[in-house]
């Protein structure tokens, strides 16, 4: 007995709500666009700079009172929030810890340390039992540079392998990719913005594999896409990319379930530090995987592909090249 | 008959068991660990030594410890050494004194040096003098440069500053320099495994594991120590008063109030000792003893000598430790430092005079200190969720595809100890978010495998036979597998090369995942399925 999340064989029209889907993932980068303008990311103290303290108590957290002693103290623009693991009981970790976020108070490129040591010395004084699990600084210097950096990094990443999947297909499979990759890196910093979850460093990490999984994804479609091109001379390129799909349905299914699997057990187990790292994963998984089947093909769609695989380098062959043109205009 | 030759066969069997052998010390990584450091003491290990001992590095946010990144603040370096020029410009100047006239020294920028002469229509002649004292510069960038440029200005003036190729060719000196000197305060701390690198041109990152405050590192880290013996001009409790060009206005340490105005330059500096032990002085302080250099001595010595009866300072890092009356030529070279000082201070203040002086100030640009119990309470979130992933991977693909799915779990289990083994061997070290790597290595692992079985799904209802249908299977999955992980591969490449600490953590468990998720599948998986099938000779496959 075979656990069969996908029939043997499907027929789904993939394109048959084209107008829908793909009017829906316009929508959702607009309004991450706007999101991102208007609402802005939460950033952590890697991009904004500013220091960020631990801390755990045997018993509840009393945050007013952090908040009145941060008053006391003088240091600022200060915020104190509890962090709750659910599973902590599971995994042994800090059941009652707190987050406590002092603003960087100018561009200095340099830490603010002392301030940092007032707060800790403070905190451990005033509150009996009180463990420092970590401090973080980062100066304005080094927040600017990692900006640049996970800038670059995406930029980078994106370029790549445009330049290596025109390498590997043709542009118009490229163009698909990217457009795919570039919808899904838009709505992951629409949804960061919208529940104002933090973004760090490790987000870009996460971002950038994103990047790689979504390509993965939209690589084995068109991995197909390419052979069917080969095999069906005479298909429309609609119907041909409606085949591709459903043959690699089944697989994209498997994929993204174990995927998810995995990434699930850590979001729930993996503790606090990589929450947002691993929440920022599992979306990516998800729209990549809506990417790879609803923007990558549709667009490689529109663009209309070479058909003639088998005579590369022959030169061009006027009479099915315009006769697949013509179809695919018709199809559009 | 599927084409697996014998030689790859024995090839991929004998990754496998290395893999498991060099995976095997991280299940007892406690013990192994223990055992490497009592070999690294000289001592006899529990672990055998004809076994490997090589053990996953855990990063810092793992097993705990203080990050910093500071950087050299190495124009510092620029005013030093035209205190150094300075007398030599004086000595020129004299020899032309008939043209030049007077030299004085005119307040300007901190790295530059400005002279007013005292006859205009010597300037040029001044300049010319002037010019006989730069050195070539001998590093290959600044080939047909000198280390001093010379200009005029206005009509009596003349600026002396370091020229481009000099200062980078002394910013790369301090830098180094600085290095070097972390390294030795950090190591006669007796820290365990520190990490102290270079990094860009005028950054070092210091890594210090199992420290609970990165305080504590600072401390020893933050102080310049710079020692130096200066001639004392005056004294005075006037905080604004004006030192003078040359000269330095400097509070006392013992007296609060008191300042003295000191020369700049030192008469002899820190970098002439050659040891410093915490002591005690005849009334029972805490001091601190010292002996320079044959050079120093001789310096010290003869400025003792002539003179007598003037005060001389001790300054450590702008502040005037004490300062005596010279009562005799002071001959030998050594001899020792009081103060308020606690014993705790003098040991300290020992180390750093024995490790020597910064050369620049260092300030601190970024800090991570992770407690030790929360890199533990990562390490056990981390750990069960490898295990839970692990195994509901394992069943869903036992569920999915039978027994070829049984095929494929070994593999997965096969290709996170290659994972390990090859973090362990390179000395790679593994982050929270490497850990994440492994977690989505996981998951991501069995698609080659997913593709594969699909294809032999598809071959199989094409009708084809078992064994044509695994042979189209393998070749015609190929290429989707290749350009997938290519794709991911170049991601992991990128993060590397732009990421730091943790997250270069995870580039490194994503690469590596890629490539032995492509060996499992493409060699290990078919390895087996290939022997199961030449046993049984089924008529016909399920997968």
């Amino acid at each position: 007995m075979r656990l069969k999340l996908v029939p043997e064989t499907t027929k789904l029209n993939f394109f048959r709500f084209q107008k829908v889907t793909f009017g829906l993932s316009a929508i959702a980068v607009v309004a991450s666009i706007v999101l991102f303008a208007v609402v802005g990311l939460n950033y952590g103290i890697d991009f904004r700079g500013g220091s960020v303290i631990m801390t755990e108590t045997p018993g509840p957290v009393a945050t007013q009172e952090y908040r009145d002693l941060l008053g006391e103290l003088e240091v600022g623009d200060a915020t104190v929030s509890e962090l709750r693991d659910p599973a902590a009981e599971l995994t042994g970790a800090a059941q009652y810890s707190a987050l406590i976020r002092i603003e960087q108070q100018d561009d200095e490129d340099a830490i603010q340390n002392d301030t940092v040591q007032m707060v800790v010395n403070a905190l451990q004084e005033r509150f009996e039992g009180l463990t420092i699990l970590s401090t973080e600084s980062v100066g304005a210097k080094v927040s600017g540079e990692l900006v640049q950096d996970g800038i670059l990094g995406v930029s980078l990443a994106v370029v790549a392998v445009l330049f290596y999947i025109w390498l590997r297909f043709e542009w118009q499979f490229a163009l698909g990719a990217v457009a795919a990759l570039v919808h899904d890196v838009i709505l992951t910093i629409g949804v960061f913005s919208l529940i104002g979850l933090e973004f760090n460093l490790s987000i870009i990490a996460a971002i950038l594999t994103i990047v790689g999984y979504s390509l993965n994804d939209t690589v084995v479609v068109f991995d197909r896409v390419r052979e069917n091109l080969r095999r069906y001379k005479k298909m429309t390129l609609k119907d041909l990319l409606n085949l591709s799909l459903n043959e690699t349905l089944s697989r994209t299914v498997m994929t993204s379930l174990t995927t998810l699997i995995a990434l699930s057990a850590l979001y729930v187990l993996g503790g606090e530090v990589i929450r947002g790292f691993t929440f920022a994963m599992i979306w990516g998984v998800v729209v990549g995987t809506y990417s790879s089947v609803f923007v990558a093909s549709p667009i490689l769609l529109r663009l209309d592909v070479k058909r003639d695989w088998s005579k590369e380098g022959d030169g061009p062959t006027e009479g099915p090249r315009k006769g697949n043109s013509k179809y695919a205009h018709i199809d559009a | 008959m599927l084409g697996y030759p014998l030689w790859k066969k024995i090839g991929v069997v004998i990754v496998c068991l290395a893999a498991l052998l060099f995976s095997a010390p991280n299940l007892f990584y406690a013990q192994v660990e223990a055992s490497n450091d009592a070999v690294a003491a000289g001592q006899e290990g529990d672990w055998p030594d004809y076994l490997p001992s090589d053990l996953v590095n855990l990063g810092l946010d793992l097993r705990g410890g203080a990050h910093l990144l500071v950087e050299v603040q190495v124009e510092d370096v620029y005013q030093d050494r035209m205190d150094g020029i300075w007398p030599e410009a004086l000595r020129v100047l004299r020899e032309q004194r008939d043209a030049v006239g007077t030299v004085r020294q005119v307040d300007t920028e901190r790295g530059e040096l400005l002279l007013r002469i005292g006859e205009p229509s010597g300037q040029q002649t001044a300049i010319e003098a002037l010019r006989e004292l730069a050195q070539p510069i001998t590093t290959l960038t600044g080939i047909g440069s000198t280390d001093i440029e010379v200009s005029a200005e206005g009509t009596d003036l003349i600026r002396i500053r370091l020229s481009d190729a000099e200062k980078s060719a002394t910013d790369d000196r301090t830098v180094a320099q600085s290095v070097e000197i972390v390294r030795r305060r950090i190591d006669e701390s007796g820290t365990r495994e520190p990490t102290i690198q270079r990094q860009g041109d005028d950054r070092i990152l210091i890594q210090v594991p199992g420290v609970g405050s990165s305080q504590e590192v600072l401390d020893l880290i933050g102080t310049t120590a710079k020692l130096g013996f200066h001639h004392v001009v005056s004294a005075t409790t006037d905080e604004n008063a004006r030192a003078g060009a040359g000269n330095l206005l400097l509070p006392s340490v013992d007296e609060p109030g008191s300042y003295y105005i000191v020369e700049r330059r030192a008469i002899v500096s820190g970098d002439q000792l050659v040891d410093a032990q915490s002591t005690f002085d005849q009334n029972n302080n805490a001091a601190v003893s010292f002996r320079f250099n044959a050079q120093g001595a001789r310096i010290f010595g003869d400025h003792t000598a002539e003179n007598v009866g003037n005060l001389f300072a001790i300054v450590l890092d702008d502040e005037v430790v004490s300062a005596p009356r010279i009562q005799s030529y002071i001959p030998g070279g050594s001899g020792i430092i009081t103060g308020r000082f606690t014993t705790q201070e003098t040991a300290n203040l020992s180390i750093l005079l024995r490790a020597g002086a910064l050369p620049a100030e260092l300030v601190v640009l970024e800090q991570r200190t992770i407690g030790p119990e929360l890199g533990a309470d990562s390490i056990e979130a981390g750990r069960l969720a490898t295990m839970v992933a692990f195994v509901a991977v394992l069943v869903f693909m036992g569920l999915s595809y039978g027994l070829f799915g049984l095929f494929a779990n070994v593999a997965l289990i096969l290709n996170v100890a290659m994972i390990f083994a090859i973090l362990s061997v390179v000395g790679a070290t593994l982050t929270l978010p490497g850990i994440a790597g492994i977690v989505l290595t996981v998951g991501m692992a069995v698609d080659a495998n997913v593709l594969i079985f699909e294809r032999i799904r598809e071959e199989l209802k094409s009708g084809k036979g078992p064994a044509r249908a695994i042979q189209l299977g393998y070749d015609k999955a190929f290429t989707a597998i290749l350009d997938a992980n290519i794709t991911t591969f170049i991601a992991a490449v990128i993060l590397f090369v732009i990421g730091s600490g943790p997250v270069r953590g995870f580039s490194v468990t994503l690469g590596v995942g890629i490539v032995t998720s492509v060996f499992a599948a493409l060699l290990i998986t078919r390895l087996l399925i290939v022997t199961w099938f030449d046993l049984r000779r089924p008529k016909t496959i399920e997968v």
